[in-house]
């Protein structure tokens, strides 16, 4: 069997892609799976997109999951209990339209809470995510003073059966860590996935700088908004329909 | 220059011992409270998620702004030159060291982990200025310790004036610090103000004042030593000025929020609706600590140049003190965040809403316990070391004090 | 006169003590040796993460290591991961390693050094979940949670990644 020119030149050209675009794909590979020995880096940003306009009233699948998923106590009084994340209605002034959206934790670029603690304990990791260090956190509360989203909750109380994924104990800050357990082993924030299962679909999670991501093409192509964007915090949390 | 006899009080009277033990009781409570507050959790306090610093941290900023202008007294003596000011000199750096250790006792012990001290005696964020002013603090009790040790040093006296500058400079740097603490937070609408630092800085000349002659009217009262005219007259109209600058700069701040549409809310907070926050501000703040007081200091047909009278506005101004910075932390965090301008805000965490605070009993003593300490540590200081002029009558202080007989010789002369 | 004595006293005391602990570290000679682990379980397999010794010695300073370069690195490697210490050492019976003879709090009652570890972290094992209503009886949804969290050991698996960890 012989092969014409033309079958050469396809076979021919198809290995010679395949060379020089297999390991391009590698890349991509290692790029989606963090190595587990390797720590978080800044190629990554995560960031959420929340669409306003599919937040219902009345749902909070997203506040329940984060509850559950970082075994959050809710036999506690109001004023002291702690809420990563909640549920916030707004009613215009002026035209009295009303719309409900979830705030937590904004994550920001350059956030205040990590300007103002004393010990470093607050602290940005590399890949985005706003966390506390409890292990060093000495419960002054400085960061509660300046978090402009009003984003955290000290630990007024002992605490008991805490999960092992999420230590959380007495005396320390702690708000939302967009579920970095979760994140680190490959998957999505409770929240996100809670609204994508029972909610109205309105959250998107994903890496902001990588540009095949669904976040970060919807970034690119539709309206988007920090809250309070005249602090200049660039916030890993973006709000349509504000 | 007159030579100043310094002395110990004596120390053995049944009253001084009953003080040491009151305020060593108190000392106790404090500690007690602490533990209690630790060991059970803030939930035991009236602080909660929207009122995070509360009465403790209203003490304790009172207490380390005081600290820094108590030392005022002694900063006119050395870096500006008054003599009348020299036998004061010491007991304004004791009062200085006392009231500093008394504050960040009730700051350390209110903290959610008091055990972690060492935490944060070695781990800093210097972006941070809580970070600075831990440097700030341990640093101003070592410069004026020296500074102390160089008044009482006879050898050492001819450093006073370049330590007494450094000490100067440190505690404007202090109290600017203390200061920025509220005014770097661009998160609220009472704090993001450039403005707080030298008002914190007049406060703390005003507070400090009032303290020292508070303290140095008892102890020459209690132990009966004298206490002439002249000096009382000179810090009388000093604090006079103090407190008519802190009015001031309460106003200009309140007339530049007043200026920003955006500010309105808060101002008509403060000012008009806030309830107990807006009593405290025109009834504990303007009239107890600002008004009364200066008519008192400067109107002779009201103090009538009474001793009394001067105590009674010294100790006004430290009530206004107190209002004033209940206002400033509590009524500051009391008034709701503004995320969404424009939008009437509810949830469940209290967004759009006053917070709620009423101070609880183990807060109160923790802060009670603080000024104790301060106090105590002070009044067990005076009989050990000579901080107290054995006599501030006219005739011991004034350079140009002339005593009747001595004028009378001079006229037949 | 009274301080004397009482000095004395302590440095009696404190010699005492001294000879009591080295006779006892060295083993006596007849008596068995209190031990701070009659009675404890001591873990699941016959291997440490590390030798006896080494353990013994520098646990702290690999928990402390780790625990840097999980909170601030995302690094959730199993081996010096307190979770991982808690899920092999905790006694079957209590499921946990707190308690008269939990594995960390019977030693560390022993030496008299208190640990903190536990006012935040789970003292019980993360593969029962004793604190996790779910895990008890695995009901639809955290079957299919397993199954998601097997793909991405499947994943981590994968030759391409497996082939980059030392």
């Amino acid at each position: 069997m012989s092969i014409d020119r033309r079958q050469f030149l396809a076979v021919g050209g198809s290995v010679v892609a395949s060379m020089a675009l297999a390991p391009g794909l590698r890349l991509i590979a290692l790029a989606e799976a963090r190595n587990p020995d390797q720590g978080v880096t800044n190629l990554k940003r995560w960031g959420i997109l929340v669409d306003t306009t599919r937040c219902a009233q009345g749902c909070s699948a997203c506040v329940t999951a984060c509850n559950k998923e970082n075994g959050l106590q809710q036999d506690v009084r109001l004023d002291i209990r702690p809420q990563w994340i909640r549920t916030v209605t707004l009613r215009d002034e002026q035209t009295g339209y009303v719309q409900t959206l979830p705030m937590m934790c904004q994550h920001c670029e350059d956030p205040p809470c990590v300007d103002v603690c004393p010990t470093g304990a607050s602290f940005r990791r590399a890949d985005g995510i706003v966390l506390v260090d409890r292990h060093i956190c000495i419960g002054c509360r400085y960061c509660m003073m300046a978090c402009p989203y009003k984003a955290r909750s000290f630990v007024h109380e002992n605490l008991h059966d805490q999960l092992p994924d999420i230590p959380r104990g007495k005396g320390t800050v702690e708000a939302c860590t967009m579920c970095v357990q979760r994140v680190d082993a490959g998957k999505i924030p409770a929240c996100v996935e809670a609204c994508n299962y029972d909610g109205g679909k309105a959250m998107t999670f994903g890496d902001m700088k990588d540009p095949t991501s669904e976040i970060a093409k919807r970034l690119a192509t539709e309206p988007s908004e920090e809250i309070r964007p005249q602090l200049a915090l660039d916030t890993g949390v973006r709000y349509q329909g504000l | 220059m007159k030579f100043t006899d310094f002395r110990e009080i004596e120390g053995r009277s049944l009253g001084y011992y009953a003080l040491l033990a009151l305020f060593g009781v108190l000392v106790l409570a404090g500690l007690y409270a602490g533990y209690y507050m630790e060991t059970n959790g803030h939930h035991v306090t009236g602080m909660n998620n929207q009122i995070v610093w509360g009465i403790p941290h209203v003490f304790a900023v009172f207490m380390i702004v005081s600290a820094s202008g108590v030392l005022n007294v002694a900063s006119i003596a050395s870096v500006f030159g008054r003599d009348m000011y020299k036998p004061l000199a010491r007991l304004s750096g004791l009062l200085a060291i006392s009231l500093l250790i008394g504050g960040l006792t009730v700051l350390v012990l209110d903290l959610g982990k008091p055990d972690r001290l060492i935490v944060a005696m070695t781990t800093y964020n210097f972006k941070s200025i809580f970070a600075w002013n831990i440097f700030l603090y341990t640093g101003f009790i070592a410069v004026v310790t020296v500074y102390l040790w160089t008044m009482m040093e006879r050898r050492m006296n001819r450093y006073t004036k370049t330590a007494g500058m450094f000490a100067f400079i440190w505690r404007l740097t202090l109290t600017t610090g203390t200061g920025s603490i509220f005014g770097f937070l661009i998160a609220r609408e009472a704090y993001d103000s450039a403005l707080l630092a030298p008002m914190f800085i007049i406060m703390s000349f005003s507070f400090g004042l009032a303290i020292f002659i508070l303290y140095t009217m008892a102890a020459y009262n209690l132990t009966g030593r004298p206490l002439g005219d002249a000096i009382m007259r000179r810090l009388k109209n000093l604090l006079g000025v103090f407190v008519a600058a802190v009015l001031y700069f309460v106003t200009v701040y309140h007339l530049t929020n007043l200026y920003m549409t955006a500010h309105h809310a808060f101002e008509k907070f403060i000012l008009l609706n806030g309830g107990v926050y807006t009593a405290l501000f025109w009834v504990g703040q303007v009239l107890i600590g600002g008004i009364v007081p200066l008519i008192i200091l400067f109107h002779p047909r009201v103090n009538g140049g009474s001793r009394r009278m001067i105590a009674v506005a010294a100790a006004l101004v430290l009530v206004g003190a107190f209002c004033q910075i209940y206002v400033i932390i509590i009524g500051g965090e009391a008034f709701p965040l503004i995320i969404f301008p424009g939008k009437i805000v509810s949830s469940s965490f209290f967004d759009g809403v006053v917070g709620h605070y009423r101070p609880s009993l183990p807060e109160i003593t923790l802060g009670l316990s603080g000024v104790a300490l301060a106090m105590g540590l002070a009044t067990f200081a005076i009989k050990v070391l000579p901080y107290l002029p054995a006599s501030l009558a006219d005739a011991d202080v004034d350079p140009h004090h002339k005593s009747k007989s001595e004028a009378t010789e001079a006229a037949h002369a | 006169m009274k301080l004397k004595l009482g000095a004395w006293v302590t440095a009696v005391v404190a010699v005492a003590v001294f000879f009591a602990a080295a006779y006892a570290i060295s083993g006596g000679p007849s008596k068995p040796v209190p031990s701070p682990l009659a009675g404890v379980y001591l873990g699941k397999g016959t291997k440490c993460v590390a030798p006896l010794s080494v353990m013994r010695r520098y646990h702290m300073q690999f928990l402390l290591h780790q625990r840097f370069l999980t909170v601030h690195d995302g690094i959730r490697t199993k081996r010096f991961l307190l979770t991982n210490c808690v899920d092999c050492h905790a006694d079957p019976k209590t499921q946990s390693v707190l308690g008269k003879h939990g594995f960390c709090a019977s030693c560390h009652e022993y030496a008299a050094v208190r640990i903190d570890c536990f006012s935040c972290h789970s003292s019980h094992p993360e593969s029962t979940g004793a604190n996790s209503v779910m895990a008890l009886a695995p009901t639809n949804s955290r079957i299919a949670e397993m199954v998601k969290e097997t793909e991405i050991t499947q994943l981590q698996s994968d030759p391409v990644v497996a082939s980059n960890e030392h």
